[in-house]
């Protein structure tokens, strides 16, 4: 198992996602493909005759919410065994923990224009997930592109750094198009992670094919602190460094700056906000509130 | 006839020069249909851009106090401001 590293972590928790490029081995996205009964689009008379289809004869389980993830799926499944692989058996345990939770799991499935009978397809509205959810505790969802992705397939939009704001599911669906927002164009056999809080939704699939993406969402049962690899974390990683009159580069991937890097959709003074909301994050995922980082919360906590 | 076309603009501030972080279209013409994710780039710069291009602004989101208990929340995009154009159409 792989669990992920200080760095991982803490880019997670200032961007709220992971990406996995092709770590699927093309044999298992296959065997995945051929349980699900994907099958020529000429082949396929509807959307709602491809999904009952789908449902009757593939082997992902119907499970009641709360279930242990562990002997949710068949054993040898495709599924069983993409949670298996070392890198993503290792992320699932640095994220939520040895016993997670399955919440629900979905089998995406976006269709060409030619299944709209003459409407254009449309884009998913951007939205959160679920609903209002101040937790300090978090889920994860799991998305897995079993086939190539390209760019008229309308792979899933999300927008980096935005699972720490507290909104209500689709009440942000006015917000079309948002400066930095990435839209997933990848290798078959990728695996996207994000916080749960994370702005996203689905493209439009301008394409000639059928597009998948199989999304499962996991919750914790303990405590989610320190439960990745910290054996990296820098001696010196409670110790405050210059602010604003530095003298020098900052490294990149130094933990501090990571979590005060601003997206690029941040406002002025709510980039701000976010770092400190990072930095409280960052405290829990520690367990740990006497780190800080640039001294955003030190200051405002220097109180008599 | 006349119809409406409405342009969001989300800025880095509540001054109306300051740079577009989000943005959306309604077209009440028909002549377009933008959805969610279809552009990359902001279409202006600033918000006074798009004055200068003759879109007028209808209206601004007003300044509010952050909530008692809640000083570091971040929620919505802050700084929303709405512009119209009136287009001629067939």
């Amino acid at each position: 198992m792989a669990l992920l590293s200080s760095v991982d972590m803490a880019t997670f928790a200032a961007r709220g996602f992971l990406r996995f490029d092709a770590i699927v081995p093309e044999e298992i996205n296959q065997q995945f493909l051929a349980d699900i009964g994907h099958r020529p689009e000429n082949e396929i008379t509807s959307p709602e005759s491809h999904y009952a289809r789908v449902m009757a004869t593939s082997t992902i389980p119907v499970i009641a919410a709360g279930s242990q993830l562990k002997g949710a799926y068949p054993v040898g499944g495709a599924v069983e065994r993409i949670l298996a692989l070392p890198e993503i058996a290792g992320m699932i345990r640095s994220l939520v923990g040895s016993s997670p939770v399955l919440d629900h799991h979905f089998l995406h499935i976006t269709f060409p224009p030619e299944f709209y009978k003459g409407n254009a397809p449309v884009a998913q509205h951007t939205h959160q997930d679920s609903t209002i959810d101040t937790r300090s505790a978090f889920d994860i969802q799991l998305l897995y592109f079993p086939h190539e992705v390209t760019a008229d397939m309308g792979g899933t939009r999300f927008i980096p750094g935005s699972h720490l704001r507290v909104v209500s599911e689709a009440s942000i669906g006015r917000y079309q198009n948002i400066v930095g927002q990435q839209n997933v164009v990848c290798p078959a056999g990728t695996i996207l992670v994000l916080h749960m809080g994370i702005w996203h939704g689905g493209g439009a699939n301008v394409s000639d094919g059928l597009r998948y993406m199989f999304k499962i969402r996991l919750g914790p049962t303990e405590r989610q602190t320190r439960l990745w690899n910290v054996s990296d974390l820098p001696d010196n990683h409670f110790d405050q460094r210059p602010i604003f009159w530095t003298g020098e580069e900052r490294a990149p991937d130094d933990i501090h700056t990571i979590l005060t890097e601003p997206e690029p959709w941040f406002e002025f003074d709510t980039a701000r906000l976010e770092y400190i909301n990072r930095i409280r994050f960052w405290r829990y995922l520690l367990g740990d509130d006497s780190f800080d980082a640039d001294y955003w919360l030190t200051r405002i906590e220097n109180d008599y | 006839m006349v119809r409406q076309q409405v342009m969001v603009l989300y800025l880095k501030s509540s001054a109306l020069d300051t740079g577009v972080v989000a943005w959306a279209f309604y077209d009440g013409s028909g002549e377009t249909s933008p959805m969610s994710g279809d552009q990359g780039e902001p279409p202006y710069k600033t918000g006074v851009h798009a004055l200068r291009d003759g879109w007028r602004l209808i209206q601004a989101s007003p300044l509010v106090p952050q909530e008692t208990g809640a000083e570091n929340r971040t929620s919505y995009l802050k700084y929303e401001f709405f512009f119209e154009k009136l287009v001629e159409c067939n």
